[in-house]
């Protein structure tokens, strides 16, 4: 099978630190896949690498067999960490900016999404609180039609009945053609959602398994075994 | 019926224990169409993936049957309910058991307590009838 995304001996330092360090990785399309790790783990140095926001220091990285770049990100849907949309824009501006950005957006979704979770397309997006704005920038994210999702932090900010709809939107939203990569510290919020799960520390996989792998093994939850693998 | 899904145990093991009561208990009538595979997942709140897998598994113990146009049904075979509803009661039974036992009680006194409280629960239903 093509993979989705591979990394062969990836590794990206920071000056003296390796923010990543060799990390190998296989992902195939179809999959609902949680990146877990503590703080400064390299969660997000890796999405940033998928988006070519960060260059290798060594290694490769692939999303579907190409180097990022223009290509790959027509089929790379990125929810950032942080936001990046014009302020003083209204929620119908930026949906109308990114239809016309991206070809596989669908403006239809967008909109019943927008209603379902009680947004309003003319307000500005300076008006919307933290949480709402999260709302809008995930929407504008899952409304494209895209090969590879990568979410980083997708629910931290928003409350716990959007972060059940949201949740349900990415499963509503599967198909066998396209994957979605999780970054979050929220694990029982998510690990019903999951298929695979890797565990990063200090930049290195730990763990490349299953959710019912990891329970049928431990009798543990992945939140519980994230909190006895990463104790502090 | 909702789903209840626990933490420590993996989910396929588990939707495949709750679409079994589902059937048992005529949420699912037989011979009836089952609910495509994604609005089960979302109904259940779970990877679209595993609940494939556990329908495959029902499918094989023969509770599912796959029409190739259609869908995917319930069995007809009432004799394979019966099965299963007693497999699923001789389990409750034998954890109940376990437990009774673990806590000190004899064969003897497990059985006048079921007695006792079955007693109960019947003059409870007649005088809410009452």
């Amino acid at each position: 099978m093509n993979m989705i995304l591979e990394c062969k001996n990836l590794t990206k330092s920071y000056g003296k630190k390796k923010a990543l360090d060799n990390v190998s990785l296989n992902i195939a399309p179809g999959k609902i896949v949680g990146l877990l790790g503590p703080n400064g783990s390299g969660k997000s140095t890796l999405i940033k690498l998928c988006n070519e926001l960060l260059t290798p220091t060594s290694g490769e990285i692939l999303i579907g067999g190409k180097n990022p770049g223009i290509e790959t990100k027509k089929i790379v849907s990125y929810l950032p960490e942080r936001t990046y949309l014009n302020d003083w824009m209204k929620v119908s501006e930026i949906i109308y900016l990114f239809k016309d950005f991206y070809a596989d957006f669908d403006l239809e979704k967008a909109y019943d999404m927008l209603k379902r979770l009680n947004i309003n397309p003319t307000d500005k997006l300076k008006t919307l609180s933290k949480g709402t704005k999260e709302k809008v920038q995930l929407i504008l994210v899952m409304s494209r039609k895209a090969q590879l999702y990568l979410l980083d932090e997708p629910i931290g900010g928003v409350d716990p009945a959007a972060r059940d709809y949201i949740l349900n939107t990415i499963i509503g939203n599967y198909s066998e053609n396209s994957t979605v990569i999780i970054s979050t510290h929220l694990i029982s919020d998510i690990e019903k959602v999951l298929d695979d799960i890797i565990f990063l520390k200090e930049g290195q996989v730990v763990y490349t398994k299953t959710v019912d792998e990891i329970r049928d093994e431990t009798g543990k939850s992945v939140d519980a075994l994230f909190r006895e693998v990463f104790k502090c | 019926m909702s789903w209840d899904l626990k933490s420590d145990r993996p989910i396929y093991a588990q939707l495949i224990e709750q679409l079994e009561l589902k059937i048992c208990s005529g949420v699912y009538a037989l011979g009836s169409k089952l609910p495509s595979v994604r609005d089960l997942a979302e109904e259940a709140a779970v990877n679209p993936n595993t609940m494939q897998r556990a329908l495959v598994r029902l499918e094989e113990d023969g509770l599912l049957y796959t029409q190739r146009t259609s869908g995917r049904f319930i069995t007809e075979d009432a004799n394979m309910v019966i099965q299963i509803k007693d497999k699923i009661a001789r389990e409750q039974i034998r954890e109940f058991l376990e437990k009774m036992i673990n806590l000190g009680f004899s064969r003897k006194d497990i059985l006048s307590n079921i007695t006792k409280i079955l007693e109960e629960m019947r003059e409870n239903e007649y005088d809410s009838r009452v």
